[in-house]
């Protein structure tokens, strides 16, 4: 029979059942993997429900550095059995199947071209523990122990993690030391270990860091001068601003008081959160709030308001999969067009796009001086797969020198020394940026009235259409001047020449880098453009006027992205084709891989062996 | 235009003790109808000001919409004011609050936009005890909108369209007490002399101070057999005992009349003398709302202050901000550091 022989380059699926305890234990294998100098890539593939449905956890380890989903799974670690069917079903040909064999495998679920791995998981426990939530909880750590074994993870590294994991708490760095070495001494005398797949110590990691996006984005607010937030718990956000109190509690107390130099607002749903920030932008303090595509719509009518009123806001919205409730656990890019023009009216908001937590921390981080520059809401969009999942990154820097960019606001001194008249919307400086005020600045001079109503230079109130007319032509020229403050585009040029290209963004990166690379090996040249803001740069019109056909990528249905760029950039839309992948795991190297070549019409690319669902050209 | 500012300044114009004149707190022309009693409301936030003595700039105000969120722009024309979205004004001064606790917010509602569209943000705020004055300038009708019935309208009430409302009224005050609000009371346009030291009491707690005041839609709401209307309100009025806001500053000064028997001492040392009232206890929640529904099932309209709690603890108290505002913290108090980000990246790994 066939067997999967691999280094360092393989997919792992643990599948269990949620509130099991889980979660830790596969937490653990994969930090080993890194802590071996290995990159690694996990994800969590979770349900809307707090216990007793099937979860996943995915883990990719290449030491080449592939951190997308390659697609297919070559161990599956199966401790649940009602998707056992499932899990041995996805396994490639010549891979492993770990199991708990206290219970004989159903006869109907054999396979003969994969490798039976049994482990008696719930005998040793119930040999070892009398009580029930210990079983549960120590299977985990037993099924890790085998795989010490059985893949080769350095025993002391996974005592080094416990030792870290339960610092000072001697008792439960024993028992877990304990559940990790019965898996292991199981499996070193049941099985010839190592199996064909397992791991060698690597130096490929180098200073990286492991987070996930959702905590990068906070601390990159903390590091921001954010100070009021404002949110209404949604998955996949809350952890952004659990994170930021997490941090908050740590870096931001008054050392003298003991106060808080930031205040955090639970409100009673979506529009009240945005309401509270765009309070706050008006007042003069950084804030924001995080939520998804349902938050997002409620938001919309708000969010006009700070854009025609120019008042500064950020908002995270970690997209997930919809309509609606959608797959409220599974990762999708589908809040791109909602989020652009959110609210009615002639509205554009300034988005920013990461694609790693490095990205999340500094586009956080600038959201806050952007929002301030362009007096407008900026919205930065990840989604679950980035938000929830632990990357690998390059680690985070701040440079000390670094001051925020509060715009052009008016300090009680300019406004003393002002001769003019103080017009709110007077466009002074030719760049559709006008200068504000802060509330309670100056007794006499620069106070206003700030409105979602038509207003002249001045902010008095008018229904004079030529006035209302030159205010949103001014606004329309903010948004010009908006192009020249975004992040660049991200270009990669082929090896060899081609006018053809494809163009992704945000948590789509590491799977395009990677189809890339199969493409290439199978002889199919293409630049590539990463998209991280809009409106657009003049670098992304001249890129696909460069090119004469480009696919987008797009984790939603209705290739989004594309259609904005076809809206804004005045393109052919013959031009673009599209690749879109929504089935609400993240997309796949192999998977963008062949839909790519097939669109190029390339037919020497290796074919994928299943068509997924939700995969389409 | 009901509310029309003298062009110029008397010379002999008195100033208050900050050294303003009543105009200081005065604002741009009433565009509302003549008689609309959203006018008398902002006339009397122009006199508590001024008797005050608040500096003008360091009031915001903000309103959602309506004809009543209008008024923001005809008082206090030294302040900033925000003239939100429908509805939603507790969050934008939720959020103004939280970035600047030094300031003083005034927000302005109406009865559309506070018991209806934004039922739940009035009530969210006042749980929150938000310290703002809330002021919703009730006429149990859509003004802006052209007389439709509102849900603090009245069973039975009659508008100018002529159809009785079927449907039972939101009592606010009743809603803020039971919610938690700290200072609540009721008010009528036409009666300056109860409103006035109302809203100078209100403006002096800490806390949120909620106001309901009846303010006659003349345009639409006005009918002999509306009961939002001047006559009906007049008719059915009765009043709490009287009450006599004395400002920290003229304490030691001050010549209380007698009759006062009960004193309250607001945050700022300022206090409200009452006249011993035979049934309610301002001080108690529960009084409040027993006289509210008393004299609701007797057909009048109970007036005053209602309920007060000196010893609140505002929004920023119980979520231990610094004193300072935060939007006046800067990258020193805020940005914790390379050296923070290095130990930081070190965890992650
Ligand atoms: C989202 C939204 N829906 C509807 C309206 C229309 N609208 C404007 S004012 C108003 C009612 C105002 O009533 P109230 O708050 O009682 O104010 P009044 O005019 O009576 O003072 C309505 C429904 C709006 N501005 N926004
Ligand atoms: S319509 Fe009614 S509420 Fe509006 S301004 Fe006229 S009288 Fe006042
Ligand atoms: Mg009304």
């Amino acid at each position: 029979m066939k067997r999967i022989e691999s280094v360092n380059e393989f997919v792992i699926r643990f599948a269990n059942v949620n509130g099991t305890g889980s979660a830790s234990a596969n937490a653990m294998f994969a930090k080993s993997i890194f802590r071996m100098g290995i990159p690694v890539s996990p994800k969590n593939i979770f349900p809307s429900n707090i216990q007793g449905l099937p979860t996943w956890y995915e883990v990719r380890v290449s030491e080449k550095g592939y951190l997308g989903r390659r697609g297919g799974v070559d161990i599956a670690v199966s401790v649940n059995p009602q998707s056992m069917a499932q899990d041995i079903g996805d396994l490639n040909p010549g891979g492993y199947f770990i199991y708990d064999n206290t219970k004989p495998l159903d006869l109907r679920l054999h396979r003969d071209d994969v490798h039976l791995i049994g482990l008696p998981l719930t005998d040793i426990c119930r040999e070892e523990y009398t009580e029930s939530r210990q079983r549960q909880l120590f299977k985990n750590v037993i099924y890790v122990g085998a795989l010490a074994a059985l893949i080769d993870i350095e025993f002391s590294v996974l005592k080094e993690l416990v030792d870290e994991q339960f610092k000072g708490k001697e008792k439960l760095v024993a028992s877990n030391i304990h559940a990790l070495e019965l898996g292991y001494q199981y499996a070193l005398k049941n099985f010839e270990c190592p199996i064909g797949v397992r791991l060698e110590r690597r130096d490929a990691v180098g200073d990286k860091i492991i987070m996930e996006g959702n905590d990068a984005l906070a601390l990159g607010a903390v590091y921001g001068g954010a100070t009021v937030v404002a949110w209404y718990p949604l998955t996949p956000s809350t952890s952004v601003v659990e994170s930021f109190e997490k941090y908050a509690k740590r870096l931001r107390i008054d050392p003298g008081s003991g106060d808080r130099r930031y205040c955090v607002a639970q409100a009673e749903d979506e529009l009240a959160a945005i309401g509270m920030v765009i309070g706050a932008g008006w007042n003069g303090a950084r804030s924001f709030t995080a939520s998804s595509g349902p938050g997002l719509s409620l938001m919309a009518e708000f969010l006009g308001l700070a854009y025609f009123a120019e008042v500064p806001a950020v908002l995270f919205d970690i997209q997930r999969a919809g309509p609606s409730t959608g797959m409220p656990t599974r990762t999708q890019q589908s809040d791109i067009l909602a989020a652009a023009y959110a609210s009615h009216g002639d509205t554009k908001h300034v988005l920013l796009i990461p694609s790693d937590p490095k990205e999340c921390f500094e586009m956080s981080a600038d959201s806050f001086d952007l929002a301030d520059r362009l007096q407008t809401p900026v919205i930065v969009m990840s989604d679950l797969d980035l938000g929830m999942n632990d990357n690998m990154c390059d680690p985070l820097v701040w440079d000390e020198e670094r001051e925020y960019d509060r715009g052009k606001v008016l300090s009680k001194e300019e406004l003393e020394n002002m001769s003019e008249r103080y017009g709110r919307y007077l466009d002074v400086d030719g760049d559709g940026i006008c200068y504000r005020t802060l509330p309670g600045t100056h007794p006499d001079k620069g106070a206003f009235f700030t409105r979602g109503t038509s207003r002249n230079e001045y902010a008095v109130y008018t229904e004079f259409g030529e006035a209302y007319v030159r205010n949103m032509e001014r606004l329309a020229a903010k948004f010009e001047t908006a192009k020249t403050l975004m992040p660049k585009p991200e270009i990669r040029r082929a090896k060899k020449p081609t006018s053809d290209g494809i163009i992704y963004y945000g948590s789509s990166n590491s799977a395009s880098l990677e189809a890339l690379d199969m493409l290439e090996a199978d002889g199919l040249h293409l630049n590539a453009m990463r998209l991280r803001a809009f409106p657009f740069a003049q670098e992304v019109v001249d890129f696909i006027d460069q090119h004469e056909r480009i696919v987008v990528i797009d984790q939603n249905r209705d290739a989004q992205m594309r259609k904005l760029l076809i809206i804004e950039c005045e393109v052919d839309p013959k031009k673009l084709l599209s690749y879109t992948h929504y089935d609400g795991m993240p997309m796949t190297a192999l998977g963008a891989a062949s839909h790519i070549a097939k669109l190029f019409g390339s037919s020497n690319v290796t074919p994928l062996r299943k068509k997924k669902a939700g995969e389409k050209a | 235009m009901s509310y029309v500012r003298p062009a110029f300044r008397h010379p002999e114009s008195k100033t208050n003790a900050e050294g303003f004149t009543r105009q200081d707190y005065e604002g741009a022309l009433s565009t509302l109808c003549a008689g609309c009693g959203h006018d008398s409301v902002s006339s009397g936030i122009v006199d508590a000001c001024f008797e005050l003595g608040v500096w003008p700039h360091r009031v915001a105000k903000i309103s959602g919409i309506g004809c009543s969120s209008k008024t923001p722009t005809y008082f206090l024309g030294k302040s900033h004011g925000f003239n939100s979205v429908h509805g939603r004004m507790p969050s934008v001064a939720t959020g103004a609050n939280m970035a600047n606790g030094e300031m003083a917010y005034i927000g302005i509602s109406g009865d559309g936009d506070s018991a209806s569209i934004g039922l739940g943000q009035f009530g969210h705020v006042a749980r929150r005890n938000l310290n703002m004055v809330y002021i919703v300038e009730n006429n149990g009708c859509y003004g802006l909108t052209k007389g439709q019935d509102s849900a603090t309208t009245d069973v039975g009430s009659k508008s100018k369209k002529g159809d009785p409302n079927p449907f039972e009224a939101i009592d606010l005050c009743a809603m803020a007490l039971q919610l938690g609000a700290t200072f609540v009371a009721r008010s009528f346009s036409g009666d300056k002399e109860q409103l006035v030291p109302l809203i100078k009491a209100a403006m002096t707690h800490n806390g949120f101070a909620f106001i309901d005041v009846i303010s006659p839609c003349v345009t639409f709401n006005n009918t002999p057999a509306s009961s939002k209307g001047y006559e009906f309100v007049r008719d059915h009025i009765e009043a709490t005992g009287k009450m006599d806001f004395v400002p920290v500053r003229s304490e030691i000064t001050a010549n209380y009349e007698p009759g006062f028997t009960k004193e309250i001492t607001l945050h700022y040392g300022s206090v409200i003398h009452l006249y011993k009232d035979d049934k309610l206890d301002c001080t108690d929640r529960g009084s409040a709302m027993r006289a509210i529904q008393e004299h609701n099932d007797k057909g009048r309209i109970l007036t005053g202050l209602l309920y007060v709690d000196p010893d609140s603890k505002d929004f920023h108290k119980v979520q231990q901000t610094v004193k300072q505002p935060l939007r006046d913290l800067d990258e020193e108090d805020l940005c914790p550091g390379a050296r923070a980000l290095n130990a930081i990246n070190g965890s992650l790994r």
